[in-house]
């Protein structure tokens, strides 16, 4: 069975009232600049992941929150595995769809593989250089 | 060597926790063995043609005696005492055992080492002039910013699913010893009239199944602006590049299908968001790194030292001795193509052999060569005679550096699951045949290069000769190609059909000789008579006379 994680924890879901708004489905080859009036309505938006190494849906997510501004649940589903988790959250997801076969339980620890990443992202905007300047 | 802050090294720890935790579920069933391979790879580990193969980061080549001392160390412990340089300026170990890899790693992180981006779909070893910091025709110190965008890449959390693998080449010397014309993106650092440095950018050359030249895609990008502009074209790559075939997944094909100036407009417009935001460097930035490498404590010398005549030094002054921008100061190449050996194989004793000269002769540091050599960069001229004698006695002062015998070569069918022939015993064969080191002086500036299939790990695209195993329905055969040059780039072209292996040898004499009898002095190289004449006379004389083939082509017309 496929686990939901939100916000860090494994959780169950309801299906979205229809006054919660639509939840929007972007594919890899989609271009989040076509959804961007959509996104205030929106009750999530979803970005599937359809290979476990099509890294596609990373710049959507990017581009999502950093350039058309979407502040709600944006979530990763597809072939999403203990192993991207720390990059997705990176990224701006927020709620993860695990695959089948995943180790729910386990794949929490995924969020805490580096305490520390190099580069701006939605997670940490400043990256590390400024930081270390300080 | 730049030295690792606390951050630096808590994140490549935190990565050796993480990579024994995913071995540790692989072997435990819990990863697939593809998802794991696209995790394992990431870490430079292979599955090859007879054992694991493991390849570490030598960031920009750069490495210090410690951790040459440490690599010895694991060469003898998990592998067979020995160790191959690529020409990426990597280490390889053809025999760890998998469940071990995690320990290595581990020993790595504790000289702050890794296998970070070694292999797999992502950005790999950011590569340099091997004379960087050095050089006397220097522009900037190349290893700053190869160390900036080193940050910039290793776990970058946007780009660590790319379409295929990503090559970076960093140039900080007005000659170009990097090859930036021949990677996903080339970097040409320059200075504008007011001082200001910035980078000539290059993006979509490449080697491999179609060799390609980058587009410049920006004359002069100032450094503020480098990361940003990286981040745009990655992002356009990443999002646009081809996922749908692994032969045309590389950026160069994107830009070929584009073509230079529409994709350059994608970058821009993909730019114009990022230009000025937070990864826009600061001057603190590059002053911290700066200050994080250590440097040479020189000596004021005087510039002329006189070298001793003795038998056998002058050539190996000639060819493995370079300029230094220090007066008094020498950079030596340690050649590792020493006939009868692979090229680019040191065994464990002549690592710990090497420390010992480079703590003695040039400040405990070394640096790879992407011609798969070793550099001591700052050796006092007055020391070169001694410094030469105990190289000599370790074989490694072949004075070969720049000539015919000094082959770029991959580890070939001896070693790798991807190639279609061995490449190891035709170097060899070609390095017994010029085994005369006068010959070999006379032919003068030559490189040869060998891979051992199209994905050109032997960059025989670019060499003056250039030789490529083929199948030919299971049988080894080898194409041989001339007038390909790394620095400016230009692609070799292939003189007719394949050779077997004992001929190859006798295929490339006869390109010699044809050289000789063409070039109009000593100072025209091989490969400048290649591009003066063409390839006809070259080919004429390995496949047999104008004349011969000129009749046969009127028998044929006749016939037809």
């Amino acid at each position: 069975m496929a686990t939901l994680i939100k916000g860090r924890r494994i959780a169950t879901e309801s299906a979205p009232s229809p006054e919660q708004g639509e939840v929007l489905r972007l594919e890899p080859t989609d271009d989040p600049a076509a959804v961007a009036d959509r996104l205030c309505r929106a009750a999530r938006v979803e970005v599937n992941f359809p290979k476990f190494g099509d890294g596609r849906g990373y710049s959507i997510a990017r581009l999502l929150r950093e350039r058309y501004g979407y502040k709600g649940e944006l979530r990763a589903v597809g072939q999403v595995g203990r192993d991207h988790l720390y990059y997705l959250e990176s990224c701006g997801f927020d709620a993860f769809l695990l695959r089948d076969g995943e180790d729910a339980e386990e794949a929490l620890a995924a969020f805490n593989d580096f305490s520390e990443s190099y580069q701006a992202s939605v997670k940490q905007p400043i990256p590390l250089f400024r930081r270390r300047a300080k | 060597m730049y030295l690792y802050d606390e951050i630096d090294s808590r994140i490549v720890d935190e990565r050796v926790k993480q990579f024994r935790d995913q071995t540790r579920r692989f072997l435990a069933g819990k990863l697939s063995e593809d998802d794991f391979r696209a995790l394992r790879l990431r870490n430079g580990l292979y599955i090859q043609r007879y054992a694991p193969m493991l390849r570490i980061a030598i960031p920009y080549g750069l490495l210090s005696t410690r951790q040459l001392r440490k690599l010895a160390d694991i060469s003898r412990k998990y592998d067979r005492a020995y160790g191959h340089f690529s020409t990426r300026q990597n280490l390889q170990l053809n025999w760890p055992r998998l469940e071990q890899v995690p320990d290595i790693l581990a020993e790595l992180a504790s000289v702050q080492m890794h296998a970070i981006q070694t292999s797999g779909n992502c950005i790999r070893n950011i590569t340099t002039d091997h004379f960087a910091g050095v050089a006397s025709d220097e522009i900037v110190d190349s290893f700053v910013w190869c160390e900036i965008i080193r940050q910039w890449s290793t776990f970058n959390p946007e780009f660590s699913y790319l379409p295929r693998k990503f090559k970076i080449a960093v140039n900080g010397s007005i000659g170009d010893r990097a090859a930036v014309a021949v990677h996903d993106i080339g970097l040409h650092a320059l200075k504008d009239r007011e001082g200001e440095i910035g980078f000539k950018v290059l993006v979509g050359g490449g080697l491999g199944r179609t060799p390609m030249l980058g587009h410049v895609m920006r004359e002069f990008l100032p450094w503020q602006h480098l990361l940003t502009y990286l981040d745009a074209i990655l992002r356009v790559y990443n999002r646009y590049g081809r996922r749908d075939n692994l032969n045309k997944a590389r950026i160069k094909i994107l830009v070929k299908e584009r073509g230079p100036d529409k994709f350059r407009e994608e970058i821009e417009a993909e730019w114009v968001h990022l230009k000025d935001g937070p990864e826009t460097l600061i001057p603190e930035e590059i002053e911290r790194v700066e200050k994080r490498f250590t440097r040479p404590q020189y000596e004021k010398l005087a510039s002329d030292a006189v070298l001793p005549p003795l038998p056998g030094f002058d050539a190996w002054v000639k060819r493995n001795v370079h300029p230094h921008k220090v007066p008094g100061y020498a950079a030596v190449t340690l050649s590792l193509k020493k006939t009868g050996v692979p090229p680019g194989d040191v065994t464990a004793d002549q690592m710990d052999a090497i420390a010992g000269l480079a703590d003695r002769y040039s400040f405990g540091e070394l640096r790879v060569s992407h011609e798969q050599n070793l550099i001591l960069a700052d050796v006092r001229a007055r020391d070169l005679a001694a410094l030469w004698r105990e190289a000599r006695a370790l074989g490694l002062a072949t004075p070969n550096v720049g000539l015919l015998t000094n082959i770029i070569c991959c580890p070939g069918g001896d070693f790798c699951a991807l190639a279609n022939a061995k490449s190891i015993p035709v170097a060899q064969a070609i390095q017994e045949r010029f085994d005369d080191l006068d010959y070999l002086h006379e032919i003068g500036e030559l490189d040869l290069n060998i891979s051992g299939c199209m994905n050109a790990c032997g960059h025989h695209h670019v060499g003056h000769v250039g030789i490529l195993g083929v199948d030919k329905n299971g049988e080894e055969w080898y194409q041989v190609e001339i007038g390909g040059n790394q620095a400016p780039g230009a692609l070799g072209k292939v003189i007719g059909p394949s050779f077997a292996r004992a001929d190859v040898p006798d295929v490339i004499e006869r390109l010699i000789e044809t050289y000789l009898e063409r070039r109009d002095s000593e100072a025209e190289r091989f490969v400048d008579v290649v591009q003066r004449i063409g390839i006809e006379p070259f080919k004429e004389r390995v496949y047999g006379n104008a004349h011969q083939r000129a009749s046969d082509r009127d028998r044929e017309r006749a016939l037809a």
